[in-house]
Order: C-alpha cells, then structure tokens, then sequence
C-alpha cells in the first residue's frame, strides 16, 4: 500500500496541446508546472503557459523531448515531484519510468512493469487469454520461419492481419486476401517493422472485414481499485491514424458496455495496472469484441470521455499518482450526451495528406462553451514545424445526443478558419457530413470505402466563385482607406464608364493565373469574362447567383484564404513579374517541405532523365521523392544527406537538356 | 457655412424628362466611349495579344497603382473627323497614379492603324504633353507606333505644332525637371525613335520593341543591307550596345513594372500647398444634375442647383450675391479643396462681366483654384448696353482670365457662344482642363441666331433688289444652316476635334474637377501679373 504524497510542482515531458492541457488542470488543482522545450518550441504555448520552463536540446525529438536523462534533471533542477509524460515521446517508455522511480520522482502513468507488459503486443496477447479477455483468432509465437506463419495463417483462415509484434501506427502491418499473397505481404511487412522498430516480429491474425474500433477508458488506483469510464468508438481512421472520435459507440448497448468495460478492467488488473489506460477492442458486425491492446498511457482523444462523464482525467492521474483513491466508483458513473472530437491537422487532404509546416498566421476557432472545447498548443503566429506531429488542435463538442452533437460538430468545423498552413477542416467536415457517418456505426474500413466522395471539393461555391468572392474582397480592401487627396482614390474610377478593377489570382492546385478585369457599378463587380457578378453588402456580406453568405478572408502578404459556409480556399495573389523572375530560375528544384535530406542520389554533372530520383527527403516520418523534371544534367547540389532543409530551398540546380 | 438648400422636385413631370433625355445622351455617349475603348478591333486585338502584347488599355490598367482612378483625356479624338476609323486617334492619354505619384500616361495603340500618326493624334500627343507642362506631371509613353501617318504627311510633319513638337516638349521638360519616361513595346521607328531617345530614362521589351530611324525595308533600299529588324534595333542591341534604352524587359509586364520602378525613384517634390479641408459629400446626389439641366438649352435653370450637387457638402460660400447676378461667384470645396466658383445664370451684362473679373482677381491673388461652369449665350447686346461700354466690362473678364496664373479648369454644362466663351475661359484661354458635357453646345453663335442673322443679310440683299423671299424659302435658307451650326457646336465634333479634353457625365464632374485640381497643384502656383484693365 503507497501513502499519499503531495504533489506540488509538476513537470510536462511533453509539448503542444497536450502539455497545455495538463497545465491548466494543475493549475486548477494549484500544482504549480514545469514545461520543458527544444530549440523549435522556444516560444510555444506549452513554456509560455507553464509556470517554468526548461530548455533541453535541440529541435529533433532525439536530442529533447525523448530525452528521459535531461527531463529528469530538469525535475530535478525544478524541485518537480512528479513527471507527466502526456502521450507519444516517452510516455510509454518502461525505461523512462524507472529511471524516473529510481530518481525518486514520481511518474504520472502505470507501474513499469505494466508498461513492460503491454510493450510487446504478442506478450500482452498471452495475458489477456489468460485473464479471459477475448482475443482475435491468431498465432503470437516465438516461431517466426516463413512455412509455420503461412501455415498458422492458413489455419485461421484469409483474409489474415500480419503485424508487427513491436509495432505500432500502422507500420509493418499488412492485410493479405489469399494465400498466393503471402510471402510477399510478409517480406514487405518485415522491412518496415525493421526500419521501424528495429524488430521484425511478426503476428497474424484473423482479419476482420467491417471491424469497429472501440476502446474502453479504465482507471485504477493505488490501492487496488478500478473502474471502467465507458467507451469511444474510434472508428474513423485513415492509415490506422484516427481521425474523427466519439463517445459513446453509436448503438452500443448497456449490456455490452458493461461485458466490454469489465473485460476492460480485468485486462487492466492482470498487469496490476494503475492511472488511466486504454484497453482497446476489434468490435465486429456480429457485435463480437477481440482484445487489440492497451494503450498504458492518456489517449489523444481522451476529451470526449471527459465530456459525457464530466471527469477530468488528468485531475484523476494526478490525484492516482499521489496514492489517493479513486474518486468515484464503477456505480458513480453516468453517462450524458454525446461528444465528438475531430483532429485538426496542418495537412493536405488534397495532396496525399502531405503535412502543411509554416506559420499560422490567422487562426480563428469555435469559443470554449459547455458545448464545444478547443485543445490546442497553437495560436495565431505559431509556427508549424516539420519536426513533430502537425497536429494544430483538439476540436471537441458535445450535446445530449448524437445527431445535435454531430450538427454542432459540422459547425465547429466550418467555423474552424486557420491559414498560413493547409488544414484538413474541410475533409473532416466532409466525413462529419456523410451519410454513412450521420448514421453511425461506420468501420475502420470507412475512409477506405468512400475515400474518393470525401476528397471531393464542395462544388457549391466553385472555383470562379471563390476567385470572384477573393477578388471582391482585394478590391474592398483596397478602397477601405484612403486621405483626401482623389488621387488616394482606390476604386478604380474611369470617365465615362463603371469603375475598372484588375486583379490576377492563382487558384489553388493550378497552374495558371486568372487575370480578372473587373467592372464595378455602386456596389457590385461584374467579371464578364466568367459571366458573374457579385453583390457586396454592409458587414462583409456578399451576394453570389442564389448564394448570399459572410466570407471571411485572411490575407497575409499574397496569401489569401477563404473561409465560408462553403469550406475553404486558397489562392495567391499573382505577380506577373516576380513569377517571371522564378521562371528564369526554374530548372532548380526545391524542398516541399520542412525536412531533412535522406539520400543524394546524383551529384553535379551527371546527366539524368526526366522522372529519375534526385533527391529523397524525409519529413513527417514520410519520405518524399524529388524527380528529374526533364532531361537534362545536374548543375548544382546544394545539400547533402542528413542535411536539414526549409521550405522552398534549392536543393540541386538542373540544366535541360538541348 | 452657406449651404445650398436645392428647390427641386425630383417627382416633377418636366425634371422627369429632363431625366430621361439627359440618361439618353449619356446612354450613346457610353456606348460610344465603350467601342472606342475597344480600339482597331477584335481581330486587330486578337493579332496584337497572339505576338504576346498587351493591348494598350491593359498596359496603362498594370501600369497604374492598384484601384488608381485613370482621368482619360481626348477619349473622343478623331471621333468622325477622318473617313478612316481611328478611335482615341489611335493614342490612349490620361492622368492616372503610378508608384504614388501621378503621371501623364501615352500609349500608342498598335491595334489603330498601326499607331500611326494623324493630323489628331498628334495634337492628342501634344495636348497630353501640354497638361504635363502644366501640371508638372511625369510623362510615361508607352510607344508602340509606326511614326507619323504618311498619306497625311503635311498635317503631321512640317508645322510647329506638328510631330516634332513631341520631341522638343520633351527635351523642355525634361529642363524644368517634368521626368520623361519611355516604354518602348513595339515599334518605334523614324522620328519616333526620338521618343525613347529623347526620354530621361527608357525601358526596352525584348523580341517586340525595335528602335531604328529607319526600319530594315529602308535599310536594304539604301545600302542594300539585309538586317532583321531584332538585330538591327532590338532590346539588346539597344540596353547592351547603342545605349539608346537603358533597361531590358523579357515582356510587356516587366517592362511596366520596370517603369513603375522608375517612377517610385524620381523623389518627386510636395504639391502645392492650398487649403485643404475634411472631404464631404455633397448633400444632393450629383445625378439629379440630369433632371435639372436636361438637354433642351433654352429651358432656363438655377445653377446653384448643379453647384449644390458638384461642391463638398452642398456648401457655396457667394460673392456679390445681390450683383450682377446672371453670373453666379463664390468659394467653394471640392474633395478638401478650396477653390472659387465662376458659374452662368443667364447672359452676361456689364456688372456681371466686373463682377467675374473682380472674383478673378481676387483669386489669382490669393492662388486658388478656378472653375468655370461655362453655360452662356454671349453679353447682351443694344444701344443701351453698347452705350455703358459693355465691350470694356467684357474685356476686363476677358483680360482677368488671360492673365490669371492660378488653374483654371472649364465645364462646359451648356451653350458656349460667342464672347461668353472667352470671358468663361474656354479653350483659348488655357484653362489647365476642360471637360463638355453631353448636353452642351459650342459655336460663334447659336444656330437659330446664325440663321437669323444670315437671313437677314440676305433678305437686305433681296429687299435691296426688290426681290421678295417667301416664308418658306427663308426657312429652306435658314435650315442647314441651323442643321450645321447643330453638326458643328456638338459635343462629339468639338471632342472629336480636341476642343476640349473630353465630354463627360454630369454626374462625374465633381470627381473630374477633384482629380484636375490635385494633379494641377503638381506645379506651383505662380504669381499673376494682370494686363490693363480698361477702366
């Protein structure tokens, strides 16, 4: 039995939203934190907001944030009693957490040798059968020769999972349909496991066609309590990320919330888990669950528990690390409403998904309301950067039921406006929006099966619309100050005709720009080339065919976003001149991204032809290839491997061939 | 304060058809300025953008600041003047705001006969340069022109104010510090090629602009040399050898931005200084001027009721109100300016003609601005009239104007005759801009009064002869000639012929008069020196 020990000053081993998160519960709870940062998080909100911050290496994860010997000397340094290690980086990491005990500090997570028992998930698998919690027909053996996984995957019957034993987010994991596929999904899945996990064991499991994925949250104390704090239904994923969560499962019944949380706690218990775990489940059409794994550790999307039960979790592991009991019990908790949370990320939906780094130079979110919460680590003028996870922001709302929280959740969405950086609010508005979606209950598979539908542009507000709402705005921005001198006049003001406006945009994703001769009379522009007009109306409103809506527009230096009731979208004021400056330097190519240089293929004189690797970058835990755009031969290379690189940069120079 | 209190019913049956006629003429004059502005053509237009140009109204549009008002001049030139069509002659002038200043902008419309010079495009070329002088405006050409029209060779080359008055303006401008800037986008060959030459500083755009003072067809006739016209006058010959450009342009773009880039170094000086004050609308909006002026020139008016609808908060601050009251005086704002207001209410008698004269002076004494709202049918004439020296009063208006050094800028809002137009400051009288509205007429003398007055003479002629003319005769007499007087005083034919800088909507006149005035106070103010007055 552990006594109580007070915790007064706490240390996050962590950054972005989610160490803002655990400071404003310690902060309620009056325990005063400690931030720690790299080079690329000097002024982020998790040092601005904590009461000390403590600088611990460089940019890349390697050399700060999975640091565990300079965070523990920085508790130490701090006088913190206790480490909360957030999620990701080290926070389940048995090392950590015993280099941490050993250190006298206490760490905000389950006992080592829990972590130590969920790290392998085939060892996992072996306790779970023996604590009687369900587990997918499988082979988790030591025997790893080609013939007896073949054989094994035969006897469980196609289609069979392979995963990797040490795996996680997808890596090394691979779905094969029939026995003809095998070797070679197998081959594939080992190499990443390797690179990944520098292991190559591998499981294999019965795959489950329309699975669901929904994980039970458990809490367990000190002193031998646990409880279940019902369930999230965590289906909506995209390449094993989720996307979108929820709370409660759509249709999941008390009855199998009851037999899934105590199955929950028993998987809990046998490892004599304390704090907050996740014990997360394969939940199939004939509402059969399989133990997957426990996550020993606060999840990302843990605010949507927070918001049906009215617990704050943290406020929960905290109180837990001191050694008090549970607040509650298992018959204490009820369940209200229902929540969602969506995950905004600096990406590109459009573009494969390929992070978006840079600045954030407008961000506008819903305001915090018993309705809707905002877990960012992000404001207005943070940058984005290509070294950690590019998520911006939790989005969380809730209401009493699915439908309501669901509506409220489209509008959250829609009035999510973020520039500077891509987000992908409008692809998480379009799964909110669809109707496999509205009516609950989708698989794992579902952005797998309507990928296509959900990548779709809205077509409501299309693209000359856009232009037109954009150069609309240019040309009202332009008139919105002038002195007296007529001469400062902006309107564009000609004898004997309506006033005339030129304006040249870039859409997004196109090649070419749009010269836009305007011509306004009073309060409307007319652009007869695309044979619309406009209607500006007090307080930014605006008048298009049919559509009378509110834009709003950022516009930072050339870059222009559009935010509506329609989505969002980009463009860029052109610049004829300076386009033909980047025109005469073109035969140079540049990174497109933020990232670090893998591999040089070629170097300067050599010839290449066009679609040849020259360049491989890696940013975002992605690799990305930089092709020979034309024949021709290497001029210049401006990087080597492992060389950093930003955005924009010139990476070789190309001279076409003749 | 004095604000004007308008006495207009804008219900009333006759302001409703004044409406209606004014909206008519305006109605052509749009279309009208809207087919010029579509200069040689759509095929022409299309040829001339195929070669990777832009078309001479684009070229000032990305020349021009952002949102930059463009003050058009001789929009109408060459309107009906030659059996060939040549919209705008074939050159595109105005006033417009370059990297914050404002600039005198020509740019020769390769779609119009080639750019070529006529008889009206040079004077338009001339009239332009003229207003730069003036107003000490950086002048930007944008040359893309084949030289002067030859069929015409004799209206365009020998005479004073013929093609080489372009060059000598220039050279003279370029000596009082007026910078002169050179785009040269096209062709620019013969005396043309003093343009760029003769500009302090020239951009050339590479594969399109040729600068030679005799193009390779002259060449190969002379010597026999065979030269492309790229090698023998091209961007690069000129910016790397000759040095008659100084910077090269990959395109039309460049080339404008090239130049934008020359104007925003050419550490202009202040404006003048001039009373300045909050801009505030007027009370009345400028476009019942349509219901209260109409078109019929005999319907008589209050012209306070144009002036409540032109000036800053309808607000008219009159001299001599109670005196020679056909001709209306006072100060006035417009867009924060103070300047002071000459307007007809009726014909002009000796006091009014004193009246406008004292004004005239008392504003050149204290350097405001003039403005002329021109609307009169002469001085009246007679024994009694003649007898208390009419002619002198007449001429003290007359001599005021001439010598007045303060800007002077004239709308012609409706008839102008006879001796009115001078004491009025029409073109003779230099006013820095002036501008027509559709509605107005022009001539010696109004046509039914020229009929009359030629009837007369011949119906003395008859009478002396006892020869009799029948009612109806004289009217087959008097016809055409009123039909011509018509033809000749109107807006269309003066505009067409440069007799002024352009017709405009009444309801525009406010922002015409703000932006001449702000351009004008480029130049300083100079002391006037008046003539004698006879007393």
């Amino acid at each position: 039995m552990s006594t109580v020990t007070p915790i007064s000053k706490i240390l996050i081993a962590n950054r972005g939203e989610i160490a803002c998160r655990v400071i404003r519960t310690a902060r309620e709870m009056g325990i005063k934190t400690v931030a720690v940062y790299s080079d690329a998080d000097r002024n982020a909100q998790h040092v601005i907001q904590a009461d000390e911050a403590v600088y611990i290496g460089g940019s890349p994860s390697s050399e700060s944030y999975l640091r565990a010997d300079r965070i523990i000397a920085a508790a130490q340094s701090t006088g913190a009693q206790a480490v909360h290690p957030g999620y990701g980086f080290l926070s389940e990491n048995e090392d950590f957490a015993s280099a941490l005990t050993d250190a006298g500090l206490i760490f905000i997570g389950p006992p080592v040798a829990a972590i130590a028992a969920m790290g392998s998930k085939s060892a996992a698998k072996k306790i779970m059968q023996e604590a009687g919690v369900p587990l997918v027909p499988g082979y988790h053996g030591d025997d790893q020769s080609d013939d007896l996984l073949a054989a094994e995957s035969e006897k469980i019957g196609y289609p069979v999972l392979l995963k990797a034993a040490y795996g996680g987010g997808g890596k090394g994991m691979r779905v094969v349909e029939s026995a003809s596929e095998f070797s070679e999904a197998l081959a594939s899945a080992r190499r990443e496991a390797k690179a990944s996990f520098g292991n190559d064991k591998m499981l294999v499991e019965k795959f489950i066609t329309q699975p669901r994925h929904v994980e039970i949250q458990v809490f367990c104390d000190q002193h031998g309590n646990a409880l279940y704090l019902a369930e999230r239904d965590c289906s909506v994923q995209r390449r094993h990320q989720k996307v979108i969560e929820e709370a409660p499962a759509p249709g999941l019944t008390p009855g199998l919330r009851k037999a899934m949380g105590e199955a929950a706690v028993r998987a809990a218990q046998a490892i004599d888990y304390v704090g907050a775990g996740t014990v997360e489940f394969l939940f199939d059409e004939r509402q059969d669950f399989y133990f997957m794994e426990m996550n020993t550790r606060l999840q990302v999307e843990h605010p949507v528990t927070e918001m049906i039960t009215g617990i704050d979790l943290v406020d929960w592991q905290i109180r837990v690390a001191a050694g008090d009991v549970l607040p509650l019990e298992q018959d204490d908790i009820e369940l209200d409403g229902h929540a969602f949370e969506a995950r905004i990320y600096a990406e590109n939906a459009s573009e494969n998904f390929m992070p978006s780094t840079g600045n954030v130079t407008f961000l506008r979110h819903p305001e915090n309301s018993p309705y809707s919460r905002w877990d960012s680590g992000i404001i207005e003028g943070d940058d984005v950067t290509a070294f950690y996870d590019p998520m911006i922001a939790k989005l969380i709302v809730w209401d009493e039921d699915r439908d309501s929280a669901l509506r409220r959740l489209r509008h959250a969405l829609r009035d999510t406006r973020i520039a500077g950086v891509t987000t992908n609010t409008d692809y998480l508005y379009r799964i909110a929006d669809h109707q496999a979606f509205r009516e609950g209950g989708v698989s794992t598979r579902f952005i797998e099966q309507y990928g296509d539908a959900l990548l779709q542009q809205d077509a409501e507000l299309d693209e000359q619309d856009a232009l037109l709402v954009l150069a609309a705005h240019i040309i009202r921005e332009r008139q919105a100050t002038h002195s007296q001198d007529p001469w400062s006049m902006t309107n564009g003001w000609r004898v004997n005709a309506d006033a005339k406006h030129h304006v040249e945009l870039i859409a997004q994703y196109a090649e070419a720009p749009v010269r836009m001769d305007l011509t306004q009379n009073g309060n409307e522009l007319h652009w007869a080339d695309a044979n619309r007009s406009i209607t500006l109306l007090p307080h930014g409103a605006v008048v298009i065919g049919n559509k009378r809506f509110t834009p709003e527009v950022a516009m930072v230096g050339t870059a222009l976003t559009l935010f509506s009731d329609y989505g969002r979208f980009d463009a860029r004021i052109y610049d004829a001149v300076s386009e033909l400056i980047h025109e005469e330097e073109a035969g140079s190519l540049t990174a497109p991204m933020n990232g670090t240089i893998v591999a040089v293929n070629v170097n300067a004189g050599d010839t290449v032809t066009e679609g040849q690797a020259l360049v491989i970058m890696e940013a975002m835990k992605m690799e990305y290839t930089i092709r020979a755009p034309f024949d021709g031969s290497v001029e210049n290379v401006f990087f080597a491997a492992g060389d950093l690189v930003t955005d924009g940069a010139e990476l070789i120079s190309l001279t076409a061939a003749e | 304060m004095a604000i004007l209190s308008s006495k207009i019913n804008t219900r009333d049956e006759g302001f409703l058809a004044n409406e209606k006629a004014m909206q008519d003429v305006l109605a052509d004059l749009r279309e009208k300025a809207e087919q010029i502005k579509q200069g040689g053509g759509k095929s022409y237009q299309e040829r001339h953008v195929s070669r990777g140009k832009l078309l001479a109204r684009d070229r000032i549009q990305r020349l021009l600041d952002p949102g930059s008002p463009f003050l058009e001049i001789g929009q109408f030139a060459a309107w009906d003047v030659y059996d060939d069509y040549v919209p705008a002659a074939g050159i595109v002038a105005g006033i417009g705001r370059v990297s914050g200043v404002e600039c005198m902008i020509v740019a020769n419309d390769a779609t119009v006969k080639g750019g070529t010079y006529y008889p009206i495009t040079v004077k338009k070329h001339l009239r332009a340069q003229e207003i730069a002088e003036r107003c000490h405006l950086p002048c930007i050409y944008l040359v893309d022109s084949g030289g002067a029209n030859l069929p015409r060779q004799d209206e365009v080359f020998p005479d004073r104010d013929h093609f080489g008055r372009i060059f000598f303006n220039q050279a003279n401008m370029s000596s009082k510090g007026i910078p002169q800037i050179a785009v040269v986008m096209g062709l620019c060959t013969a005396g043309g090629a003093y343009v760029p030459a003769m500009a302090d500083e020239s951009i050339i755009v590479k594969e399109q602009g040729t600068i030679f003072l005799a193009g390779p067809p002259l060449v190969k006739a002379a010597t026999g040399e065979e030269v492309s016209a790229e090698e023998l006058g091209g961007a690069d010959v000129h910016t790397r050898i000759s040095g008659v450009a100084d910077h090269f342009a990959v395109n039309d773009e460049h080339a404008l931005d090239l130049a934008r880039r020359s104007v925003a170094r050419l550490n202009r000086p202040q404006k003048a200084a001039l009373d300045i004050a909050e801009v505030k609308p007027p009370r009345y909006a400028p476009e019942e001027i349509y219901g209260i002026v109409g078109t019929d020139l005999r319907k008589p008016y209050d012209v306070r009721e144009v002036i409540a609808r032109i000036v800053d908060d309808s607000d008219f601050d009159e001299f001599k109100q109670n005196y020679g009251n056909t001709l209306v005086t006072g100060f006035a704002r417009i867009h924060g300016y103070l300047v002071g207001i000459i307007a007809n209410n009726g014909i002009l008698f000796s006091e009014s003609a004193q009246k406008g004269a004292h004004f005239i002076e008392l504003c050149a004494q204290r350097k405001i601005p003039l403005v002329f709202l021109q609307n009169i049918t002469g001085f009246m004439v007679g024994k009694k009239y003649e007898a208390e020296g009419i002619a002198k009063h007449g001429a003290k208006m007359v001599t005021a104007v001439s010598c007045a050094q303060v800007p002077k800028f004239t709308v012609l809002i409706g008839g102008s005759y006879g001796a009115g137009n001078y004491g009025m400051c029409g073109r003779a009288y230099d006013p820095t801009l002036m501008f027509m509205w559709p509605n107005a007429r022009i001539s010696v003398m109004g046509g039914e009064q020229a009929a009359g007055v030629m009837a007369q003479v011949t119906r003395d002629g008859k009478e002396r002869k006892g020869e009799r003319w029948s009612a109806e005769d004289e009217n087959a007499f008097k016809q055409p000639i009123i039909d011509t007087y018509e033809h000749q005083g109107h807006p269309y034919y003066a505009s067409g012929r440069l007799w002024d800088d352009g017709i405009i909507d009444p309801a525009q006149t406010r922002t015409v008069l703000g932006l001449s005035i702000s351009a004008a106070l480029n130049a300083p103010i100079a002391d006037t020196r008046f003539g004698v007055f006879r007393m």
